[in-house]
């Protein structure tokens, strides 16, 4: 499985976004999956949700995965409220992916 | 390709822009811009006022340059803006002349009346800062949620079930036991109750984003706080309420609100809107600035000669819903509201209101109502009236239609509410209650369909006190009781609030039954006030809209207390779901007008076929032909509801069924739980065909068709009572071969 992994930093929101969707796109642009590494993570906007949901979109119409990495209980709750959890698979460490 | 009206012409303090567009008013997002436009017709000049999120100072004002207006509107783009960390609002010059209708402020920072995400009450509760200059905030919003396949159910209107709910009322309680009480989310983590409820439709009081902090004070009784927890009074128009979300803080409450329809409608649950059109939160001439009064207070507001506030709402004020600009608003709400939450019907408070001209005169044909009755967008969305206002017009039954236009049937529940009772002179009029009220709705082609029936709703009793008290208790209210209906039409059932009374609680719980069961075998849409179904009270307060706490909010306890009530509830619910010959969606013919045998609706008596009209009687039953109601070809069942409000038990003879058909008995509230009603589909075969013998204030409904080749023991052993009442031998009278009419 040609696989990358992104390491997403401490806050995805609006002043993040744009250079975290350009640089997530271009991994699925050569055609990889990608593991976005959210263990450092503890803040996600409504811009940074779309910047997952996003790049899940542009996965899925070239049948290309991206799963969760290490999300916080609290970035989690928020997803599954506001109706973005579902699209993804969950994973606890970059190993339990493979 | 990059289009050469997306190109900076100005700048201002760093800031790229350029002429905006004026369509659509509010704040959008174009490309790498945002488009500002704003609406007024008396201001001079506007400046767009841009914070960083939750400051109190601004870190820019924009004045909109002359070639930025075009008419009445002032529009701007501005380029590169982190529109998520900042929030924008406007300051209008103009003339403050009150006698002329204008109060332009300068000094004033005004939310947009088209904001479509509003800040600043965002943790319910919260104390706001009232030094900050700008309270109710405007931001630009996320409108780009991921439905998938979702669309408004459309669901027959006939076929809905409705359940009034207030979001946070339904699950604030200690014992409803969600992870987000009092929220969007809250809900959501109980569709697994509605749907074992069985009702497909909620009904939410006021979420367009209100202030729980507008006149809250500590109770003069016992200093408890009291919020404005109901949210008649909009702040904003297009605008979730923040803090009735759980991710409110983070601004993300429009994403829960539309996660929340999304599971509704995918669980086949609908959702209407209670919207309060009639009024803001401004208020009279004391009120706050917030927007309207500001931006164009001539516009937005019906005004006295000399200037003052018509307060045909009640609450200080009334807005000018029949000026073409403000009725456009309203129109642009509704829709937004059915294009991007995916609303499946509205409630309009005091819609009365919304059929005045500028001078709060009623008009014949309002153009605001019928604009709404044939817009496009809204074509099939569900438009429910209440139809009164506080001004002293009630148009229940009246209410300009076009068609379209469903009521809150307010004489379905006085109705009802009095023959529950025992009131005497009522038997005619809850006749036509029971049938969809002819009298009201048969007219103009309205149907069935237009009358929304309820015994129960925000305003007034609960069903549980509705039976507990004779007179409201809302001294908590801190207005001395005087606030609050006071003709009621309740009856507590010999004992003034709660009591340990066996005898009393049982005649209560018979009488919800009692309710219940009128509701779910009537003609028309009904709606349950939630709570109901457990029995909820709020201790006699009828009035409950600034209880912040065990009086207002649902005690998740009465699930257990009252297990029988939530038996009955869910199983009389199903019933009506399960039977179409309940549920018409145009008035009956009273005849049997396609030759199948018997008229679709026949009354009767204790004798078959001979309603009492008498003043005093309170003996009535009908009987539907389920073969006027097919599904599929297939016809439904014949259905008896014997109806006895008198406090002495009475004998009901039984009209005949076709041959091959025999009486079940689906229900009997005289009768102890699990006696008390079955599983639709399960009824027990009656041993006597020819007559029930109904108890004092109780009701029976019989199910007529073909008896099941094997009898499951289903229902539990009848005890010696309900054994009396089926064995009682009286030969029944043969149903005329051909009924032509039997009233």
């Amino acid at each position: 499985m040609n696989t990358e992994v992104y390491k997403v930093g401490a806050v995805l929101d609006s002043s993040t976004s744009k250079t975290e969707q350009q640089n997530i796109l271009a991994l699925l642009d050569q055609g990889k999956n990608v593991i976005l590494d959210l263990t450092e993570c503890t803040y996600v906007s409504s811009a940074g949700l779309r910047v997952m949901l996003y790049a899940y979109k542009v996965a899925a119409s070239s049948k290309l995965q991206v799963l969760l990495v290490g999300v916080s209980d609290e970035v989690r709750d928020v997803m599954k409220i506001t109706g973005f959890a579902q699209f993804f698979k969950y994973f606890d460490t970059v190993e339990d992916c493979k | 390709m990059q289009r050469v009206d997306l190109f900076p012409t100005h700048e201002f303090e760093g800031l790229k822009l350029r002429a905006g567009r004026p369509y659509p008013f509010g704040a959008t997002v174009i490309g790498n811009a945002v488009n500002f436009s704003i609406y007024s017709r008396y201001a001079t000049a506007c400046t767009l006022v841009l914070f960083h999120n939750h400051e109190h100072e601004p870190f820019v004002e924009i004045p909109f340059y002359k070639e930025f207006r075009i008419g009445n509107v002032f529009s701007m783009m501005v380029f590169d803006l982190d529109y998520e960390n900042i929030e924008y609002g406007f300051r209008m010059d103009g003339p403050f002349n009150p006698q002329e209708g204008h109060r332009f402020d300068k000094t004033k920072i005004l939310m947009d009346p088209y904001a479509k995400l509003i800040v600043g009450r965002d943790v319910w509760g919260t104390p706001p800062d009232w030094n900050c200059p700008y309270q109710y905030r405007s931001r630009v919003v996320f409108d780009d949620f991921d439905w998938e396949n979702d669309q408004p159910l459309e669901t027959p209107v006939n076929d809905l079930v409705i359940y009034e709910m207030h979001v946070r009322n339904f699950t604030c309680g200690a014992a409803a036991g969600v992870e987000h009480p009092g929220t969007f989310a809250g809900i959501a983590e109980k569709i697994p109750y509605l749907k074992e409820l069985g009702v497909n439709c909620v009904e939410l009081m006021p979420i367009h984003e209100f202030d729980e902090f507008e006149n809250s004070k500590p109770s003069p009784v016992d200093g408890h706080m009291l919020y404005n927890v109901w949210g008649y009074s909009n702040v904003g128009f297009f605008a979730p309420k923040a803090a009735y979300a759980s991710t409110g803080r983070f601004g993300m409450q429009v994403d829960e609100l539309k996660n929340l329809i999304k599971q509704l409608h995918a669980n086949g649950i609908e959702i209407i809107l209670d919207v309060v059109f009639n009024h803001t939160a401004e208020g009279n001439e004391n009120g706050p600035y917030i927007s309207y009064r500001g931006i164009d207070n001539k516009t937005y507001y019906m005004l006295t000669p000399d200037g003052y506030y018509f307060n045909f709402s009640g609450c200080g004020n009334t807005l000018n819903c029949n000026n073409p600009n403000v009725r456009d608003m309203i129109v642009e709400s509704l829709r937004y509201w059915v294009t991007d939450y995916h609303i499946d019907g509205f409630r309009f408070d005091l819609a009365a209101i919304l059929g005045r001209d500028q001078n709060g005169c009623p008009m014949s044909n309002p153009p605001l109502l019928e604009s709404l009755a044939h817009d496009p967008i809204l074509g099939k969305t569900k438009l429910i009236a209440e139809a009164w206002d506080a001004g002293g017009l009630y148009q229940v039954g009246s209410f300009p239609s076009w068609g379209r236009w469903a009521e809150w049937n307010g004489k379905y529940r006085d109705a009802i509410r009095r023959f529950l009772k025992g009131d005497e002179h009522v038997l005619q009029d809850v006749k036509e209650r029971l049938v969809g009220s002819p009298d009201l709705y048969a007219s103009q082609n309205r149907g069935i369909k237009a009358s929304v029936n309820f015994i129960t709703a925000h305003d007034g009793f609960t069903l549980m006190d509705l039976v507990s008290y004779n007179g409201k208790h809302n001294e908590a209210n801190g207005e001395d009781n005087r606030d609050g209906e006071n003709n009621n039409n309740s009856w507590n059932c010999g004992w003034e609030g709660e009591c340990d009374d066996p005898g009393i609680n049982f005649l209560r719980h018979q009488q919800i039954k009692n309710a219940i069961s009128l509701l779910m075998v009537s003609q028309g849409i009904p709606m349950v006030l939630s709570g109901d179904e457990m029995g909820n009270t709020q201790f006699g307060n009828n009035n409950a809209y600034c209880q912040d706490n065990e009086i207002g909010w649902l005690d998740w306890n009465n699930l257990e207390k009252n297990a029988d009530l939530y038996r009955f509830f869910r199983q009389i619910i199903r019933f009506r779901r399960q039977h179409k010959v309940l549920r018409y969606e145009y008035h009956l013919g009273y005849c049997d007008f396609r030759n199948l045998g018997y008229p679709d609706i026949s009354w009767h008596g204790v004798k078959a076929w001979e309603p009492a009209s008498g003043y005093n009687n309170l003996t009535l039953a009908f009987m539907l032909n389920g073969r006027y109601a097919e599904t599929d070809g297939q016809p439904d069942d014949f259905i008896y509801v014997a109806m006895n409000m008198h406090w002495e038990m009475h004998g009901f003879e039984l009209p005949q069924l076709p041959e091959g058909m025999q009486w079940h008995v689906f229900a009997n509230t005289g009768m102890a739980s699990p006696n008390d009603i079955c599983e639709p589909g399960r009824e027990c075969l009656a041993e006597n065909q020819h007559e029930i013998l109904v108890g004092g204030r109780s009701m029976m409904i019989m199910v007529g068709k073909a008896p099941a080749p094997v009898v499951e023991a289903t229902v539990p052993e009848k005890d010696s009572s309900e054994k009396e009442t089926l064995e009682k031998e009286t030969p029944a009278k043969e149903a005329p071969a051909k009924e032509s009419k039997k009233k």
